[in-house]
């Protein structure tokens, strides 16, 4: 039995102790892992609970981050519950084996702290991990504060091993601006979190011999189709288990979530769409142009997998003019967070004009100034009716002004 | 644990059936038999990992299994770590009492050709190892990538021709020395590595036993002759490893504890290398006048390698 563990009702946590306490009081079996900056302490914190007793799982420390997804993935299948966290580099080492997790239909939870992937190398934070994962089939949740990393974390593990999603779960935060922030955190005590939780029941379990199983078969073009697109439809059809999830936390946390959280989008005319800390940063810049008159709202997606389309589309379809704020290099294209946006709103009669921002790459700061320059823009191109930018624009950058891509609109 | 005789070869080869005949391996690949002796020689519950490689495209293509236990496969490189974090599951559940069966012993057991254990996945062995978890990891070493069509891996020995390091007229094949990874395993001070062949069927049981019965991570090189790439008619499999294990060009020898080195076989008449470069295809090059001086250098480091295995057994450090 684990040490008891003395919580306060309010406690002043960072994002990453946060996401440990999480991971402790779900009572995770097994958490293998390797440290890599921003998401080190969370590791470091469940060290700091193995070494006192209070957890009873195994912690397996890896030789990198593609052994620590791939011994996640024996544990997963070995039919108790498994977590663990990473960053960047980390997360891109990860990727061959996230595919495999997701293949396989095991509910590990990781905690990824948002950092920039190099080169340059950079350990700031920026969305270039968290966008890397958008095709490997996890359900990826985004917290926007510490409370909501906890929450959250809490949530992945019921969402992903309930039997009609049995998927893995990324739960993502800002690296350094949620992960090593300090601020208030309310938990819940031991005893309701794990009553939250919930026993996991294994599905296809490795250590039951009564019914030998075979994990990671091959298929080739007679099989592999199908397996894919039912694993899409897990995916797609986790939604109203997301939303019992979330209402259920709302019972025992009277915190309440939403796959999409709209702000102040009742009236609004121009709207921000974003994704991590630049929601907060774009409330309070809101809250400001709402003070010069302008009608402005913030969306963004609490859950990004899977893409909350409808949710998006029905928050945005009486806007005027959208920006898209990607935190990812796009690589010779629109942002991708941008072109999935712009994709729910063309089915809309009204089709809002839609421009994209690329920001804050490698932790470049977001400050609410700039986020009420991009509303003024939307409201110059609400006020126009056409775009009056290049669709794409770079926000914050030194050096020349950048922009791409024209509209034929206007 | 439960162990099986293996007194009688008959007997054996049925004792504890749990890996099906029916695979797509070629007739005469060694893979089968050693996987067999392995999953034989034990009655305890048996999870498999496997990395990717002849093994595990010929015996898991969906909607077919040749797995009649709990078996996975992850990619080329990462089946140890697979097998360790499925050992530290068993051993929180275990403690916590949520197993299905919390008394039944249970082994785990990792396989990997020699691409996927010398080379890809060599990070992920050695980490596995170092972690010290409860695992026997075998390697089925038939010296190189035959899972893609024969391609040069550390395994693959001085001389041979592979499709990416040919013989040709400006080439006798393979330069560069085969790697030592039964040094190197027990250099990671494991308290059991071994080097075994399938025509010692009585010893390879008992060095698998060995390895399933010890504590912490055990490793083991099975030699395993490939007919497609080594070139030999497929019902000689068996007598191709003889002269293998007979030229001393696969000596068959543990090592405990990482120092205590014990020779399990002696032959009576050991054999010059060339009768077991002449049964082989991919050797065949180096009968040419030019390419003599070849077969001398692996004849010379076969020899300097059984006087090592010796001279480290009779000094017991």
């Amino acid at each position: 039995m684990a040490e008891k563990f003395d919580l306060q009702e309010r406690e002043v946590w960072d994002g990453n102790y946060a996401a440990s306490q999480a991971m402790r009081q779900a009572k995770v079996d097994v958490m293998a892992a390797y440290p890599i900056t921003p998401s080190t302490p969370i590791v470091e914190n469940y060290g700091a609970y193995v070494a006192n007793g209070y957890v009873d799982g195994e912690f397996v420390m890896v030789e990198s981050e593609h052994a620590a997804m791939s011994a996640c993935v024996g544990a997963s299948a070995a039919g108790g519950r498994v977590a663990t966290a990473t960053s960047s580099q980390g997360f891109a080492l990860m990727v061959e084996v996230l595919y495999q997790a997701s293949g396989m239909r095991l509910p590990i939870v990781l905690n990824v702290v948002n950092r920039a992937l190099a080169s340059p190398l950079n350990v700031r934070g920026d969305h270039a991990d968290m966008y890397l994962g958008r095709d490997s089939g996890w359900i990826q949740m985004d917290a926007f504060n510490s409370q909501e990393a906890y929450d959250l974390a809490l949530c992945a593990f019921k969402i992903g091993e309930n039997h009609s999603v049995r998927l893995p779960v990324m739960v993502h935060q800002d690296g350094f601006i949620t992960s090593h922030t300090a601020q208030n955190v309310y938990p819940l005590t031991d005893e309701a979190a794990y009553n939250f939780v919930g026993e996991i029941d294994p599905v296809d379990d490795m250590l039951d011999f009564s019914r030998p199983v075979t994990y990671g078969a091959q298929t080739e073009e007679d099989w592999h189709f199908e397996h894919k697109a039912k694993q899409h439809k897990a995916l797609m059809d986790s939604v109203p288990v997301i939303e019992d999830v979330f209402a259920e936390f709302e019972k025992v946390s009277g915190r309440k979530y939403k796959r999409v959280e709209s702000y102040m989008m009742e009236d609004a005319e121009v709207a921000i769409v974003a994704l991590g800390t630049t929601v907060e940063t774009s409330r309070v810049a809101a809250l400001r142009m709402r003070e010069q008159g302008i009608k402005a709202g913030v969306v963004a997606p609490r859950v990004f997998r899977p893409f909350p389309f409808d949710e998006i589309r029905d928050a945005l379809e009486n806007v005027k003019s959208v920006a898209v704020l990607d935190r990812s290099s796009p690589g010779g294209a629109m942002g991708a967070f941008y072109n999935e946006v712009s994709a729910a709103l063309y089915t809309t009669e009204n089709r809002p004009l839609v421009t994209n921002y690329i920001y804050g790459l490698g932790g470049r700061d977001f400050a609410v100034k700039d986020a009420m320059d991009i509303f003024a823009d939307q409201k110059a191109n609400a006020d126009a009716g056409h775009i009056t930018t290049d669709i794409q624009q770079f926000s914050g950058l030194r050096g020349p002004k950048l922009g791409f891509f024209k509209t034929k609109r206007g | 644990m439960a162990i099986t005789s293996v007194k009688n070869l008959k007997e054996f080869s049925t004792a504890n059936d749990r890996f099906e005949g029916a695979h797509t391996l070629c007739p005469g690949c060694a893979h089968s038999m050693i996987v067999r002796e392995l999953m034989n020689c034990t009655d305890d519950n048996l999870v498999v990992t496997t990395n990717t490689g002849c093994l595990e495209v010929s015996t898991a293509v969906y909607p077919f299994t040749s797995w009649d236990t709990s078996w996975m496969h992850i990619g080329f490189e990462n089946a140890a770590s697979a097998a360790g974090g499925a050992e530290a599951m068993y051993k929180a559940r275990k403690k916590k009492g949520t197993l299905k069966d919390n008394d039944a012993p249970v082994k785990f057991v990792a396989f990997g050709g020699d691409g996927s254990t010398f080379d890809i996945g060599f990070q992920w062995l050695s980490g596995a190892f170092e972690r010290g978890h409860d695992f026997t990891y075998i390697c089925l070493d038939n010296e190189n990538y035959a899972n893609t069509g024969g391609q040069r891996s550390s395994a693959t020995p001085i001389g041979a021709t592979t499709s990416t390091a040919q013989a040709g007229t400006h080439s006798y094949g393979k330069k560069e020395k085969k790697k030592d990874i039964v040094a190197i395993m027990a250099a990671h001070g494991a308290p059991y590595v071994a080097q075994l062949a399938p025509n010692k069927w009585k010893s390879m049981a008992k060095g698998f036993q060995k390895a399933l019965e010890t504590e912490g991570p055990c490793f083991i090189n099975t030699v395993s002759p490939c007919c497609t790439e080594w070139r030999f008619d497929p019902k000689d499999t068996i007598s191709i490893t003889d002269l293998a294990t007979d030229t001393l060009m696969f000596p068959i020898y543990e090592i405990i504890d990482g120092h205590e080195l014990n020779i399990l076989y002696r032959p009576k008449n050991v054999l010059p290398v060339e009768e077991y470069l002449a049964a082989q295809g991919r050797y065949k090059h180096l009968f040419k006048p030019e390419n003599k001086h070849v077969i001398e250098e692996i004849q010379k480091n076969i020899n300097e390698y059984w006087e090592m295995l010796q001279r480290r057994e009779e000094a017991r450090v």
